[in-house]
């Protein structure tokens, strides 16, 4: 059964009704840890020591990733080609990296150049960092992902750029800036679509009205290709490499604009895509009825449960996917925003029937990412059109086809059930089924994707089930011991075009187990964050755990309407902990307030860059808790542009955040942090939308109505025209 | 084809190109300037955006025969040679960029923000609508209340 929820009202203060055991681990807590606790009064019950926790029941199975996470797995199969990354010698004492790993603004450029400053004993302003052409020879060495560039180079770094000469550590650890933060400023950075690539012409595509409907016919190429400033008009040919080029119409123009107002010209006739008939609703009936059953039975003891839908999300970057190609007979060069450049270079040789050394792949630091570039859509475009257009191509997709037709975390549906008895938790199962994720990148190079891929131009293949279980059991883990805990994963087959996303599986997973956490502790009439500490597995948890409670000052008072949340979590060898403060009086515009974020990652690099990290994942958990997501209606998004898809704004993001950096923590590995700041944020958020609301969060984006006129499907929006100011 | 004549970033251009083309085209496709970014093409996003008179707008969503005979600014012709705007310098000492893309028009914004009002309240800074998908909203808000403070 589940304790009925407590209503709307202020957060309430730490319980004083509770066992006398919490009492006395309380007093301990408070001795143990005097100087932190004198300067902030009324948190009884948060800082109880191990020693004292209550004797529970050894987690089994042992978690995967405290033997081996994806990150381990990219920094082994990467060290055999380190001393491979190429580090030239400039003029005047400067060197150059050329990044095996793509910069889309997770700061990894930044923090490789402070690290390799250290090694060779020189100061930052002396290096430089590019970005590597895909260069196969590095293997399994240059692909972006799992939070894993980082710890990765770190563990590299004795093997790139010679023997060392300098003294460790005079510039990692210190805050410093972005090293392209002037480019930016100034505008001189130089994005795909920015590249100086003459005669590459501006190239936009017409879409079917369902994702992946078939081309059959253009009814009115003459009348189009007449319009201002038309150049050339393709059907993008079906091809089935690793991935199939998405199927469209490309109108090659002068300008972006004349190519748009062409798009929306062109008559064509599709066929509708595999998913035509489904929505929202339909997905996650399909999804609940591929659940795998729980491993306990209830055994008639006290139980909290729930069901969790996930809407499909968009990575949205603020680039959206573009790519330009310049395809020749003999040759072939490309210029996109990669996070596996070399599997790509390798599809593009393939489709093209090119020697792989004839085919050159710039990949260009992107204006965001968040997943989605470990695919290469655009370039399969690109290359395509160019080539049957004999030109080179400048192709853009519209921000509408980017939410549309590319591609979405894949929408999933989670149920999960925590067991108690005699006051004690004593198993957390977990089934969670989504849309399969496609993960035909591999790890970033040819073999392992064409291995994935077989048979070509099945999404749904064992090799990509079982790179989807890899990443899962690698990833996903809970920060808690509550005994016998499961967590399986179903993916099933549609075809919907998947992508992995900032903590793709990892947010949804421990989101919902935060929800329940603190579901567990209201039954058990406990605190969440005394409970928490009674359950959480390892020290470094707990820490992060009590400096936020510290900061943030929990259980405090809170008005009517407003309330404190918690969330605790662990991924990637790093520990982070998050308390936000919520103003939920109006349903329909429910505000974040107040943030407080602790971070250890073992090893700070930059702590700026660090910062910058956890308050992107708070704005995201903003945005993908309460207002974001797609609605799927007969096989589209609905979804066309930011007024639509309700990313948060400046509005929506709270003016008091603070990010505590626990100081290096001796002993421990270098952890992730590019998707460390989703999990907790987001579980801090709807723990705090239920003490304030008295609802249960069960469906995400929790506030999900269809509140605009949807673009037309097959068409891009009509331009708009806004009057200048005088 | 009419020749659209105004300038930018101080310099004059004529430029070939329909009335009704956006500026973000003109600027972008036809004169190499790619400090503004395509977002949307719809005025939401506001990655594009430029001043036109020294006023903020978005480009995409401005046509370029309303701007003849104005003069256009954009994150490019924002410094005065190698010195930065203040809005510039204080973006660099708050390091406020992630991947940088929403950030000319963040700029833009906010400049156009301290020209109307000299000392901007939390209510002012929460109605600037530029998208940032990496999340920099705090530091850009930071960055104008210091920006602000520097211009006096």
């Amino acid at each position: 059964m589940e304790h009925p929820e407590s209503g709307a009202g202020p957060t309430p203060a730490p319980s004083h009704d509770e066992p006398p055991g919490m009492r006395r681990r309380n007093l301990l807590g408070y001795a143990a840890s005097a100087p932190l606790i004198s300067a902030a009064a009324g948190l009884g019950g948060l800082a109880a020591p191990s020693s004292a926790r209550a004797a529970i029941l050894p987690m089994t199975p042992p978690d995967t990733t405290d033997l081996i996470d994806i990150g381990d797995a990219v920094t082994v199969t990467a060290l055999p080609t380190m001393p491979l990354v190429k580090v030239n010698k400039l003029a005047n004492g400067r060197v150059r990296l050329e990044l095996p790993r793509f910069e889309s603004g997770q700061g990894i450029a930044t923090a490789a150049a402070m690290m390799l400053a250290d090694k060779l004993g020189l100061p930052l302003n002396a290096i430089e960092v590019g970005s590597a052409d895909a260069s196969p020879e590095l293997l399994y060495n240059q692909l972006t992902g799992g939070s894993s560039s980082v710890r990765s180079l770190h563990a590299g770094m004795p093997l790139i750029g010679g023997l060392a000469t300098g003294s460790a550590n005079a510039v990692v650890g210190q805050r410093v800036t972005r090293l392209d933060a002037l480019d930016i400023v100034t505008g001189r950075k130089k994005f795909t679509l920015d590249q100086a690539v003459p005669d590459a012409k501006p190239t936009m595509v017409c879409r079917p009205p369902t994702i992946n409907g078939k081309f059959v016919r253009i009814n009115n190429t003459t009348a189009v290709m007449g319009m201002p400033g038309v150049l050339g008009i393709a059907p993008i040919p079906a091809t089935n490499g690793i991935v199939p080029t998405p199927p469209g119409v490309a109108v090659m123009a002068e300008t972006f604009g004349q190519a748009w107002a062409a798009v929306n010209a062109l008559d064509v006739t599709w066929t509708a895509g595999a998913v035509a008939g489904e929505s929202n609703a339909s997905i996650q009936q399909k999804l609940k009825s591929a659940l795998l059953p729980f491993l306990l039975p209830p055994l008639g003891a006290l139980t909290v449960e729930g069901e969790f839908e996930f809407a499909a999300v968009s990575h949205c970057p603020m680039e959206t996917e573009c790519a330009i190609a310049d395809v020749r007979a003999d040759r072939a060069e490309i210029w996109s925003g990669l996070q596996s450049p070399i599997v790509t270079q390798q599809a593009v040789a393939a489709d093209l029937g090119l020697p792989l050394d004839k085919v050159k792949v710039h990949a260009v630091p992107s204006g965001g990412s968040f997943g989605r570039r470990l695919f290469w859509d655009a370039t399969l475009q690109a290359v395509q059109i160019s080539k049957a257009l004999g030109r080179p191509c400048r192709l853009m997709y519209h921000r509408t086809d980017d939410m549309r037709h590319g591609r979405v975390r894949p929408p999933m549906f989670h149920r999960a059930r925590a067991t108690m008895l005699l006051g004690q938790v004593i198993s957390f199962e977990q089934r969670i089924a989504g849309v399969r994720l496609d993960t035909r990148h591999g790890f970033g190079e040819m073999l392992g994707a064409a291995a994935i891929a077989l048979p070509n131009g099945f999404p749904q293949t064992v090799g990509n089930f079982a790179i989807e279980q890899v990443m899962f059991k690698t990833m996903v883990t809970s920060p808690y011991n509550f005994g016998v805990t499961t967590k399986l994963l179903t993916p099933v087959a549609m075809d919907i075009n998947t992508c992995s996303y900032r903590s793709v599986h990892i947010q949804p997973s421990r989101l919902v187990e935060e929800i329940l956490v603190d579901e567990m502790a209201r039954t058990l009439r406990k605190d969440p964050v005394a409970f928490r500490l009674e359950y959480l597995r390892l020290p470094r948890a707990r820490a992060v755990l009590k400096a936020v409670a510290e900061a943030a000052q929990w259980g405090k008072a809170m008005p009517p309407g407003f309330a404190q949340g918690v969330g605790v979590h662990q991924e990637s060898k790093s520990f982070t902990a998050c308390i936000v403060e919520i103003d939920a009086r109006v349903p329909a515009d429910i505000k974040v307030t107040r943030a407080t974020i602790a971070i250890d990652v073992g090893t700070p690099i930059n702590p700026s860059g660090i910062e910058a990290q956890m308050q992107g994942g708070l704005c995201e958990s903003i945005s993908i808790v309460l207002t974001a997501g797609l609605h799927i209606q007969n096989g589209l998004p609905l979804e066309g542009s930011y007024s639509q898809y309700h990313f948060a704004r400046m509005k929506n993001y709270p003016k008091d955040v603070k990010v505590i950096i626990m100081p290096p923590s001796s002993g421990e590995p270098i952890g992730g942090l590019g998707e460390v700041g989703l999990s907790a944020s987001s579980g801090a958020i709807a723990n705090a939308y239920a003490r304030a609301t008295g609802k249960k969060p069960r469906s995400f984006p929790l506030n999900f109505p269809v509140d605009f006129t949807p673009i037309p499907p097959g068409k891009l929006p009509t331009p708009v025209t806004v009057p200048v100011p005088a | 084809m009419p020749v659209q004549s105004f300038k930018v970033n101080g310099g004059h251009v004529d430029v070939e190109a329909p009335d009704d083309m956006a500026l973000l085209w003109v600027l972008r496709d036809k004169l190499g300037i790619t400090g503004p970014k395509y977002g949307c093409g719809i005025n939401v996003c506001k990655a594009c955006t430029c001043h036109v008179d020294g006023k903020a707008v978005t480009a995409c969503s401005t046509r370029v025969i309303d701007v003849r005979g104005r003069q256009v600014t954009t994150i490019e012709g924002l410094a005065n040679g190698n010195t930065l705007h203040p809005v510039q310098q204080a973006w660099m000492n708050l390091d406020v960029p992630q991947c940088g893309f929403c950030q000319p028009g963040q700029i833009m914004a906010a400049v156009d923000l301290l020209r109307r009002t000299r000392n901007p309240t939390d209510a002012d800074i929460d109605a600037i609508e530029n998208v940032c998908r990496c999340g920099t909203y705090g530091r850009v808000r930071e960055a104008i209340k210091a920006a602000a403070a520097m211009m006096g």
